[in-house]
């Protein structure tokens, strides 16, 4: 089985976002990127079909912030080829252009499976993933939280919500969009990283240029203001506690 | 191109879904202010009689044996097909799983825009302008696009609309004949470990509980307080407790009488599965986190130190 893996870097949610001068985008230039934790369980997913059957895990991201530090983090797991494809992304790149870019760089590949993370924090235009599988007119399913072979096909168990999920049989070559691996994405430390990048071995290829705009325009953005907030008890935790005690009290929660 | 709105109908075991009642709610203004109609999009295997009491002016039913269940493939062929066919003005689609699964690959396949996550939608001439909620929640996004794009809308975005008697066209399907995925088996709920949506308090763990050994901090708070523990995607995604635990749209939707929120940030669908709590109290160390937003009480203390002083005082208070 060859999977393909497409990793992406995105905003660290945990930071401050600041938008830029015109507020229609976040001001990237400070930010710190991390890898979408979905894709982290993309590769998860495809680290344990190859451990089940064998077969060759591809990751490939564009040459975004930090981005070598995931590929490497990913060969570092078991990733038998890292690619990094060029060109200028300073600005974002869309849903529709990334999958387009992706569209590109898989002509020139063989792949039996797409494996992605079913979103990112940022897909104001949609998710890559099945933008991609409608642009090359491949089988998909999204949302799955397992992906397993079965035969010459794979069998993908979808979450549906509530609890329920539906199975399928999917004869590849196809694209999933990952919510969850079978497994929590496996630990590598940073030392297997560091080794990984002496060894080196990134391949580089300049990203196919792309027509694919999003068809969208950003007014502005802002941080949403809701019509109602919490009350606030403050920083100090035994004083907050003691709040909570109070309050669940009062409400008949805390029956004492 | 036609000005009317298009809705895709996602339908389970012969019943509508709540957030596509939802879809017509929101669909009626945009018609009003586009001059169109209101048309449902009904994908099946002889489910047309589905179509009655839609919302809609209107229902085109596409009925075929490879519609029967949810198929991403076909529902994507289908619907693109139709839209090519019919030029809506917008089609709506929920974002549930259905609609992750359908959007994009419609967009890919047809070149129409698509927005995301839209909680908003308005006309201004023959623009859209859609607000949508991006980077979990933190921002909103106002954007605008040309007439015919795809939308996906998050839960909770419009009231539910029901109660209408549309006329029903039916409409062939494409050719299906060549598609690569089969429906197996749609599995229920597993019972056996706790049923959350039953417990009247829940102490829930967000991704601040920081790993696996710290979850022990909120279950000995929930022993003392006769509750139960459950968590958001990012702590089941993680292994730390059972999918079952989960809240939140994927997860299950609850509305208990205390909801405990602990370093949990409020992502859009976390809110939609327990906004409905009776009382919501949220510990998060970020005094900007959206969790604050839906929460009655919020506290910014350390989680790792205000878990063991509740524990402590509701301790003290019940012995």
């Amino acid at each position: 089985m060859k999977t393909l893996v497409p990793l992406k870097q995105t905003v660290d949610l945990v930071e401050e976002l600041e938008l830029n001068d015109d507020g229609t985008d976040v001001e990237r230039e400070y930010l710190t990127f991390k890898l979408n934790e979905w894709d982290e369980q993309a590769l998860e997913e495809a680290l344990l079909i190859k451990d089940a059957v064998g077969g060759e895990v591809t990751v490939v991201a564009l040459d975004e912030p930090d981005a070598d530090q995931s590929l490497y983090g990913a060969r570092a797991k078991g990733a038998d080829r890292a690619v990094k494809l060029t060109g200028d992304f300073a600005a974002g790149v869309s849903s529709h252009a990334r999958a387009a870019i992706l569209a590109g760089f898989l002509e020139s590949q063989s792949f039996d499976l797409v494996l992605i993370g079913v979103q990112t924090p940022e897909d104001l235009d949609g998710q890559t993933g099945v933008i991609l599988a409608g642009m090359l007119g491949l089988p998909h399913a999204s949302v799955a939280v397992a992906v397993e072979p079965d035969g010459d096909a794979l069998k993908v168990t979808q979450e549906m919500g509530a609890g329920v999920t539906h199975q399928l049989r999917i004869v590849g070559p196809a694209v999933v969009g990952v919510q969850a691996a079978r497994a929590a994405p496996r630990y590598v430390p940073i030392s297997r990283i560091r080794a990984a990048m002496q060894e080196g071995g990134l391949e580089q290829q300049p990203a196919a240029e792309v027509e694919a705009v999003s068809g969208l325009t950003v007014r502005r953005m802002y941080a949403p203001q809701s019509s109602s907030h919490a009350e606030m008890l403050g920083a100090d935790a035994d004083a907050a506690a003691a709040r909570i005690i109070e309050i669940i009290r009062e409400r008949g929660v805390l029956k004492v | 191109m036609s000005n009317d709105i298009f809705v895709l109908v996602e339908h389970h075991g012969g019943a509508i879904s709540e957030t596509t009642n939802e879809l017509f709610g929101m669909a009626r203004g945009l018609a009003e202010a586009s001059g169109g109609a209101v048309v449902g999009c009904l994908l099946g295997s002889g489910a047309s009689s589905l179509a009655e009491g839609l919302a809609a002016d209107a229902v085109l039913s596409v009925q075929a044996p490879e519609l029967a269940a949810f198929v991403p493939e076909a529902y994507a062929a289908t619907l693109a097909a139709l839209v090519a066919e019919r030029d809506p003005r917008v089609l709506l689609i929920a974002n549930t799983t259905v609609g992750m699964d359908v959007a994009g690959a419609v967009s890919g396949r047809t070149g129409r825009p698509l927005v995301a996550y839209c909680s908003a939608i308005t006309v201004e001439g023959d623009t859209l302008v859609v607000t949508s909620q991006v980077y979990g929640g933190k921002l909103n996004a106002e954007v605008q696009t040309a007439s015919g794009a795809i939308v996906s809308v998050v839960g909770g975005s419009a009231p539910a609309a029901s109660g209408g008697s549309p006329t029903v066209e039916t409409v062939a399907p494409p050719d299906l004949s060549g598609l690569r995925t089969t429906f197996v088996a749609r599995v229920e709920a597993q019972s056996g470990d706790v049923d959350i949506t039953g417990e009247e308090i829940l102490v829930s763990v967000g991704r601040g509980i920081g790993g696996e050994d710290n979850i022990e901090l909120a279950q000995e708070l929930a022993d003392a307080l006769g509750a139960t523990v459950s968590a958001s995607r990012p702590v089941t995604d993680a292994g730390w407790l059972p999918k079952s635990r989960q809240v939140g749209k994927s997860g299950r939707k609850v509305k208990p009488k205390l909801y405990l929120a602990c370093g949990i940030s409020g992502a859009p669908e976390h809110l939609e599965g327990m906004s409905d709590a009776e009382l919501i109290i949220a510990i998060n160390t970020d005094e900007k986190a959206p969790i604050f937003d839906v929460a009655h009480y919020g506290a910014t203390a350390d989680l790792f130190d205000l878990l063991p002083a509740l524990t402590d005082q509701v301790r003290a208070v019940s012995t």
